[in-house]
């Protein structure tokens, strides 16, 4: 790519969100739209900054729960794709369910996890997982049972071990595949710590983000609302934009997705 | 009767989904030789290969391998089949790895080995900054490093140009003649198996059998001069012959 149309990458964008804002501001000025129905941007952007340390807090519950439920998904989601892969019958017998967890709406089980679960963090992190671990499952899944069929040849002529073959071929092929699964999960693990908070609302010591979008929209801040969905965003954003970094830097030698374009 | 370290006999096999590749075959194969299967695509000549590293059961017949050749096998596909994650030299040290060979013993070999295939400066490559050529290099490197008493090779030069694969067929034949290890390469080339091999085993179409088995009679040492002699023209008659009539 050259230097002018890499330009164009962020230029563009970055007109269109700018041109996006404009209007809202002008509309909101010219219509004389109340605050209470909708802030303009410059009303947010000032509000994110007077509210942002007392937003803080609760942001970093609402982080603690998503990346809790992103670390067990990984490793539930990561064990269980092995798993898979070391029996067909365990896959073909399991699968299913995990499917049906992944299509029913987490807002239809986080009640009842809610009145099973009496820790409210436990009971949040619950959810989120249940929402952020399919992806990895079935990414895994997939990675670890597409590994090229002559490696595997290959490594049966020279007698390896279902542990060989495991770590030195099965792993490695699925890590592209696990990696783009992380990624999906990162972003699903935010929204389910959202919905189930949600679900949950306000209670116990501490509370996340979700908590301070209810209380704002009780009373009708409603300019503090939009503060903490831009501020959820933003976090949804550098989330995924670690994990691509990540991804990036693991596969870096080898992939097609990670590779430098040599043109 | 010579000693033989590769014997079918009656070898077929059929697929659950009902093709017959292999339909009788009779091989005997003697440790040293370098023998060429011919065939025309989709006879049977793969599975048969196959069949003799072990990989697959045959439906029918019988198999026999000198107990010389337990672990002693080395596979060369038609695609390089590298771990792309993995260096050169990480490539390569795959079969020693997996039979246990720690990474410091097997260095030196390791590295003999590169050397001789010409990838010496591309030891710390990953595969894909490699070309067709130089990949399928190191898929040979990779099956010669165990010093292999029988290789085996799948059609390894078919995707290859042609500059590149008489080059390879050069080498090769070098190889072979410097490890004196036993070789069984499939392919439909005539020019090839001509050139590379001492003997040419000729298979029918699907399902395979084999019906002409040719000694070749072209010196042991063998480079690209010897495309343009008579003799070899010659061979290619013959060979090619043998190959209509089983098609036909």
């Amino acid at each position: 790519m050259n230097g002018a149309s890499r330009l164009w990458r962020v230029m563009a964008p970055t007109l269109v969100g700018m041109g996006f804002l404009a209007a809202w501001e002008a509309a909101v000025w010219f219509f004389e739209v109340p605050p209470y129905v909708l802030p303009g941007p410059f009303l947010i952007g000032a509000t994110l900054l007077h509210d942002g340390p007392s937003l803080l807090g609760a942001l970093l519950v609402t982080l603690r729960i998503t990346f809790a439920a992103l670390a067990v998904a990984i490793v539930v989601g990561g064990a269980l794709s092995i798993l898979f892969a070391q029996s067909r019958l365990l896959e073909i017998s399991l699968f299913p369910y995990a499917v049906i967890l992944q299509v029913t709406p987490v807002v239809a089980i986080a009640p009842l996890i809610i009145i099973w679960v009496n820790d409210v963090f436990a009971a949040l992190l619950v959810c989120a997982t249940i929402v952020a671990f399919f992806p990895i499952v079935a990414n895994t899944t997939l990675g670890l049972n597409s590994a090229d069929r002559n490696l595997v040849d290959l490594f049966r002529l020279y007698g390896a071990s279902r542990w060989q073959v495991l770590r030195l071929l099965r792993l490695p092929s699925a890590l592209p595949l696990f990696l783009a699964g992380v990624r999906i999960s990162g972003g699903l693990a935010l929204i389910g710590a959202v919905v189930a908070e949600f679900v949950a609302g306000t209670g116990g010591a501490e509370t996340g983000l979700a908590s301070r979008i209810i209380e704002a929209g009780y009373r009708l801040e409603i300019p503090r609302m939009f503060a903490a969905l831009l501020l959820l965003s933003l976090t949804g954003i550098a989330i995924f934009v670690v994990l691509s970094w990540l991804s990036r830097l693991l596969l870096r030698h080898w992939h097609e997705s990670a590779l430098e374009s040599i043109d | 009767m010579t000693e033989t370290l590769v014997a079918a006999a009656a070898l077929a096999k059929s697929f659950r989904n009902g093709i017959t590749a292999l339909a009788g075959v009779d091989l005997a194969v003697a440790p040293g030789e370098f023998v060429g299967v011919l065939g025309p695509s989709g006879c049977g000549k793969s599975t048969l290969l196959r069949i003799i590293a072990g990989l697959i059961e045959p439906s029918a017949g019988r198999l026999e391998r000198s107990a010389d050749l337990v672990g002693r096998i080395g596979f060369v596909f038609q695609d390089p089949t590298l771990m792309p994650w993995a260096t050169v030299s990480d490539n390569v040290y795959l079969p020693l790895r997996l039979q246990g060979v720690a990474r410091g013993a097997a260095a030196p070999r390791i590295a003999t080995m590169l050397d001789s295939l010409g990838l010496g400066e591309f030891t710390a490559a990953y595969p894909r900054q490699l070309s067709g050529g130089m990949r399928m290099r190191v898929s040979i490197a990779r099956a010669l490093v165990t010093q292999p008493a029988l290789l085996l090779l799948d059609e390894p030069f078919a995707a290859l140009d042609e500059i590149t694969r008489f080059k390879l067929n050069e080498d090769l034949r070098a190889l072979w003649r410097r490890h004196r290890c036993t070789v069984i390469f499939v392919t439909h080339s005539v020019f090839e198996s001509v050139f590379l091999s001492n003997r040419i085993v000729v298979m029918t179409k699907r399902p395979g059998r084999i019906v002409a088995d040719l000694a070749i009679d072209l010196p042991e040492t063998r480079d690209n001069a010897l495309r343009l002699s008579e003799r070899y023209t010659e061979c290619c008659h013959t060979v090619s012959r043998r190959l209509a009539e089983a098609m036909a």
